[in-house]
């Protein structure tokens, strides 16, 4: 069954990004068949992830949500915008977040806020993050003002969004793509690189 | 089994009195802690090492050496020694000195450092840390191993004609383990060459110190050194005990609260029940250490980070006293239900023997020029 990881930071209850989240991933399960949902609610792991900052391991609810998304087949992320970016709470997560654990992931990304001027934060922000993590960024990325929700224009923008992720989760499968991952500290302690590659890879540089 | 100490030798703050104590004070203490340890009958004494504050662990071998002459039967090692930025030619002389001065009582365990700028302080670069740790051990163990080197690698000069001086004690290299917390490649090195693993077992779940264990443990069995439980496995190990646990509990969470790890961060009673961290009376530190085997078999070696945190020196011997009252159960605790073929630590005396015996490994050379002529007559001539 496909995995669809839904990594959402708003931090009220009820919240817009929430909101947000939820009819992103409506709308791509609409568009994929058989597919299974996971969400991770950052503001629940806020606690394990400033200590995660602290110890460099992740409490079992944290490790957990990692290993969701690193295992999932696509991930939808949504933030509210803080000071004209994604909030620190967000960034944490992807920050200690193993590396190589979204390499070739399709992600589709989502931001709210309270004025549409910051629109461009998917952009400016987002983008540039995901691109650093090699995910597979969708094409649409979705900005949601508080107007938004008043309105119908939000509703293409969602489906366009969600249409673009279930087409690269539909078509990019981590066995038979060009894309590969990073080997994990996981994949090395199942199967180790044996120790006379890794002294040619020593005197090889 | 081996019981132990191991310290990082961090100068920190006691923060129920905020006093910070001096490089001098921190420094004799280290050498009254280690022979505190031999004192109460522990096997081992580790000192780390780091070339910046707020630590006084740098230069190791003479705190090593001067803790060999003040006492008779306590093995020295370090935790770590830096392997990827001191030179191995370095290491191979240093440990072998203190080999010949303590009449063999030293060992070694490896490590890569966690402090960034230390490596280009010392010409290298930490994104290299894996491949210096696998090229500058496989140097060391030539210059212990053969009388005349001829090498070549990336990291350092090459040598020619390169004779190791003093040759290790009764021609036989001090036992060597290797430390890491989450490095793979590391647990498959020792596993190579059939060496000791020792995980840092403290600060982190036991989650992942039994991963790297059975990794370690896998692969000395594929490299044919033995089977899997005969590999040889230390363990790191953090307490703070009172005769009644509420007292340790209450002493010890300011020194927790705000300690350089993992202070500030998760609770006293989370972080005991995540990582090995035991704050409780003699008998909880008793049989929490006595299930360490639980997860990664019977083992080798136990070592315990005891002074840390900014804990007064007159704790730390404290804790030691304690510890002392209840060696004698920890090793019977350890004995049971040991498997016969499960091996100790090995030790100078036990290399040596495995070896066929001492033999005198010194390499004889025709008399120097340096007191008689210089270098410039030298070349004239």
């Amino acid at each position: 069954m496909t995995s669809l990881v839904v990594v959402s930071a708003g931090l009220s209850n009820p919240s817009s990004t929430r909101l947000l989240a939820d009819r992103l991933t409506a709308a791509t399960v609409e568009a994929l068949e058989d597919v299974e949902v996971t969400h991770v609610q950052l503001r629940d792991l806020a606690h394990q992830l400033t200590d995660h900052l602290l110890t460099g391991f992740a409490a079992p609810e944290l490790a957990a949500a990692q290993r969701a998304v690193a295992e999932a087949d696509g991930v939808v992320v949504v933030t509210p915008v803080f000071s004209a970016s994604y909030s620190g709470l967000f960034k944490t997560f992807f920050d200690v977040l193993e590396p190589g654990a979204l390499d070739g992931t399709p992600v589709l990304l989502g931001a709210t806020g309270g004025t549409p001027r910051h629109s461009l934060v998917v952009e400016h922000a987002l983008r540039p993050l995901f691109a650093y993590l090699h995910a597979i960024v969708v094409p649409t990325g979705v900005y949601a003002a508080t107007d938004d929700f008043a309105g119908t224009d939000l509703d293409a923008r969602v489906t366009r969004a969600a249409g673009e992720l279930a087409a690269l989760m539909g078509k990019v499968s981590r066995v038979d793509s060009a894309v590969s991952k990073r080997r994990t500290v996981d994949d090395e302690l199942t199967a180790p690189t044996p120790f006379e590659e890794l002294l040619r890879r020593a005197s090889q540089g | 089994m081996q019981f132990g100490i191991f310290t990082v030798g961090d100068v920190t703050a006691d923060p129920t009195t905020g006093r910070t104590p001096t490089e001098h004070e921190r420094i004799k203490a280290t050498v009254e802690i280690a022979t505190k340890a031999e004192e109460i009958g522990l096997d081992v004494f580790a000192t780390g090492e780091h070339h910046n504050p707020p630590f006084i662990a740098s230069n190791p071998t003479a705190t090593l050496a001067y803790i060999g002459a003040k006492t008779e039967n306590i093995i020295l090692s370090t935790a770590t020694t830096l392997i990827t930025t001191t030179d191995p030619v370095l290491i191979a002389e240093d440990y072998a000195k203190i080999q010949h001065l303590t009449d063999g009582r030293v060992d070694l365990m490896m490590g890569r450092g966690n402090t960034g700028p230390v490596y280009p302080w010392f010409g290298k670069d930490i994104r290299e840390g894996i491949n210096l740790a696998i090229e500058n051990y496989a140097l060391l163990r030539r210059l212990w191993s053969e009388d005349v080197v001829n090498w070549e690698g990336r990291f350092r000069t090459p040598l020619q004609g390169y004779t190791s001086t003093p040759r290790p004690l009764d021609g036989v290299a001090p036992f060597v383990w290797h430390g890491s917390i989450r490095s793979p490649e590391i647990a498959e090195q020792a596993a190579y060459y059939g060496d000791g693993f020792f995980h840092n077992h403290i600060f982190w779940p036991a989650g992942h110190t039994q991963q790297m264990v059975d990794l370690y443990r896998r692969r000395f069995e594929h490299y044919g050194h033995g089977a899997y439980d005969e590999a040889i496995v230390g363990l790191g190990g953090q307490f703070f005990m009172r005769k009644n646990s509420q007292d340790a509990v209450d002493e010890f969470r300011p020194y927790f609260d705000n300690a350089p790890v993992y202070g500030h961060g998760p609770s006293l009673e989370d972080f005991t029940e995540a990582t090995p961290l035991t704050v409780g009376s003699p008998q909880q530190v008793l049989e929490r250490t006595l299930g360490f085997r639980d997860y990664v078999g019977h083992y080798q070696r136990q070592l315990f980070l005891v002074d840390h945190a900014g804990l007064p020196l007159k704790t730390v011997l404290e804790q030691l006293d304690l510890l002392g009252e209840i060696l004698p159960e920890l090793r019977k605790g350890m004995a049971e239900g040991r498997p016969a073929n499960v091996p100790d630590a090995p030790t100078h005396a036990s290399l040596v023997a495995a070896a066929g015996g001492a033999k005198d490994s010194t390499v004889y050379a025709e008399a120097d020029d340096v007191t008689g002529s210089s270098d410039r007559e030298e070349a004239r001539a």
